[in-house]
């Protein structure tokens, strides 16, 4: 019985994986770039939810949304001033820029808001719920349901809306988008605003039941390469199934092995992936 | 370009050489050898990441492996130091296999990261580990049983033989620059699929830039670790140490021989003093001003500071150049 709930919550956390891997996956898709720092756009999402609460008493009704739109905002705001004026110049200035971005929002946060843990209430959004006799902790479920309704609603925003039309065209072929009348830039800062958005509201799901700390996004963005990778890049639906997985085997770990060897298990999947199914399960080789 | 490069070596020589005989004092002459051994990791690191255009995001592994050998040698049979050092190179250079050889059949952003997911399980691995002494570390020996523990009270010793090493580094890196190896890296850098289609076996001279940078980020480690005859997982594994590596050859320039030394030569005094200045938080300093330098770097100057002198070098000549050529036009006209 035990084991069933540690699968349940494997699959509930793996859930968010594949939300905010899912942002990842668009840009790295979209424009060939990844961002290093989307750990830590979830870690701000995460302290975003902690302050909308402590400072103005919001519910996860309130700051999941709020979390959204503020890393939204950053999402646009690092794809105009940053990432836009690098991704066609040489691959250390690619992979430098957002690696440096790590840098600077993990070690401001800490600055900003010292390396103690903080968490919100437990009771925020309330104890555990008997499904049949597994016991599912309430915010688990909550923010697993809500993270699986919104990287559906992310496939089908690329898929059957005209803006992801428009977003898949310059993914595609930019030129050609250009003379469709299609603004690549525009787009390009779209996909980075959802990218962010994805991040902060997979943050602020997760804080309702993690405790937030400023490297709290290291792991979280390697977890999010290995979903991507293990996912094929620039798939959504594979990042659902692979973010889902990687929270399985996460568990099973930390169950089997001890708590210390989840990241451990899941940094040595990503070398196992990369020599045996490099372009992931979905991938195209 | 200055018109006779071998002064100019002579005199960069001149000046590392006689620097510690002059400043002397415990505090520069650790300084001095600190900036020295920053330039061999960096000038390590620049091997793949600048020649080669592979960014590791990572290099701390390497560094870790060479630092932790020396002292698990003395350790487990009171060895010497120096004994720990090839085996540093063989463990380096086998993880680099290991990363390298899938990552760089793909584009670039794999081997970006699989470097940091590697050196973190490291990390993570050695801070649990017992034998390795855990989140404690190793000491080395505390008092010098032979000249071969490489155990000196002074660092001006040490600066010497970082000095020296630094050397054949930059020895070995400028006969690379001018060889068919690098001719190739070149043309990796440049774009891969272009080299490719011109025969250049790309992802197997990545693999030897990656290889050679690992042997040497190694032995940077090792000389680390028989200085401070102490390791833990946060000094030689720590995410500072690849970082540290990255923004001062990035500063310098990535891809040019002396861009390292000059980025070590600047950033190493800085960190000291917030260090000193500040701190524990000190450290939490130098990663946000490295995080920004890095930043900016990416976004204005990739080339850094070295190509930025050459731009205003080219620029003032042309400058001259052209009012040579306006005087020579008035003095034509006059006559």
């Amino acid at each position: 019985m035990i084991l069933l709930q540690v699968i349940v919550g494997g699959l509930l956390i793996g859930a968010v994986y594949a939300l905010f891997s899912s942002g990842l996956t668009l840009i790295w898709g979209m424009m060939n770039v990844i961002n290093f720092a989307h750990g830590e756009f979830v870690m701000l999402g995460m302290y975003a939810a902690f302050w909308a609460f402590t400072l103005a008493g919001l519910g996860p009704a309130g700051f999941a949304p709020l979390a959204a739109v503020l890393l939204f905002i950053l999402g646009v705001f690092v794809y105009l001033a940053l990432v836009r004026h690098v991704m066609r110049g040489p691959m250390l200035a690619q992979i430098l820029s957002t690696f440096g971005l790590l840098l600077l929002l993990r070690y401001s946060a800490f600055w900003a808001f010292t390396a103690n843990f903080v968490t919100l209430p437990d009771d925020l959004v309330g104890g555990s719920i008997n499904l049949g006799g597994i016991l599912v902790s309430a915010p688990k479920l909550l923010a697993g349901v809500i993270a699986i309704l919104l990287t559906a609603g992310m496939h089908l925003l690329l898929t059957r809306t005209a803006i992801g039309s428009q977003i898949l065209a310059v993914a595609e072929d930019r030129q050609a988008a250009m003379l469709m009348g299609i603004k690549p830039d525009r787009m390009q800062a779209l996909a980075w605003g959802l990218s962010g958005a994805s991040a902060g509201i997979a943050g602020a799901l997760i804080a309702t039941f993690f405790p937030i700390s400023p490297t709290v996004g290291e792991s979280l963005t390697i977890i999010a390469f290995v979903t991507v990778t293990l996912g094929g890049f620039g798939s959504v639906p594979g990042a659902m199934i692979a973010g889902v997985l990687i929270g399985l085997i996460e568990s099973l770990s930390a169950f089997y092995f001890g708590p210390i060897f989840q990241d451990v298990v899941v940094y040595g999947l990503f070398v196992v992936i990369l020599w045996v199914r490099p372009h992931g399960l979905l991938g195209k080789a | 370009m200055p018109r006779k490069p071998i002064i100019g070596w002579l005199a960069l020589a001149a000046v590392l050489i006689v620097f510690p005989l002059v400043f002397t004092g415990a505090y520069y002459e650790q300084l001095a050898a600190f900036v020295i051994l920053s330039a061999i990791s960096a000038s390590a690191w620049n091997l793949v990441g600048g020649y080669a255009g592979q960014v590791s995001v990572g290099h701390a592994v390497f560094f870790g492996v060479g630092a932790y050998m020396p002292l698990l040698f003395y350790k487990l049979w009171e060895a010497s130091p120096l004994l720990g050092f090839p085996a540093g190179i063989v463990v380096s250079v086998l993880i680099a296999i290991v990363i390298g050889v899938p990552t760089f059949r793909l584009s670039g952003h794999y081997f970006s990261m699989a470097t940091i997911a590697v050196a973190e399980l490291i990390r993570i691995l050695v801070s649990d580990w017992d034998f390795l002494g855990g989140a404690i570390g190793l000491m080395g020996p505390a008092t010098p049983r032979g000249w071969w523990d490489l155990v000196y009270r002074s660092s001006v010793p040490y600066y010497y033989i970082f000095l020296a090493v630094l050397a054949v580094l930059l020895y070995i890196t400028h006969r690379m620059e001018r060889s068919r190896f690098g001719y190739y890296l070149r043309a990796i850098r440049a774009g891969e699929r272009a080299a490719r289609s011109l025969g250049v076996p790309v992802s197997r001279y990545k693999l030897y830039a990656l290889m050679l940078s690992a042997g040497f980020t190694s032995l940077a480690g090792s000389l680390y670790a028989v200085k401070f005859g102490f390791v833990d997982p946060g000094s030689a594994l720590g995410i500072l140490v690849s970082v540290q590596m990255v923004v001062m050859a990035a500063l310098g320039g990535a891809g040019r021989l002396l861009g390292p030394l000059l980025g070590a030569v600047i950033l190493v005094p800085l960190q000291t003093t917030t260090n000193t200045f500040f701190g524990g938080a000190g450290t939490g300093l130098a990663f946000i001003l490295y995080g920004g330098i890095i930043m900016l770097l990416s976004r204005f100057e990739p080339g850094g500071l070295l190509e930025l002198w050459e731009r205003f070098q080219a620029r003032r000549e042309a400058r001259t150049a052209r009012g040579r050529a306006l005087l020579g036009a008035g003095e034509d006209h006059a006559a």
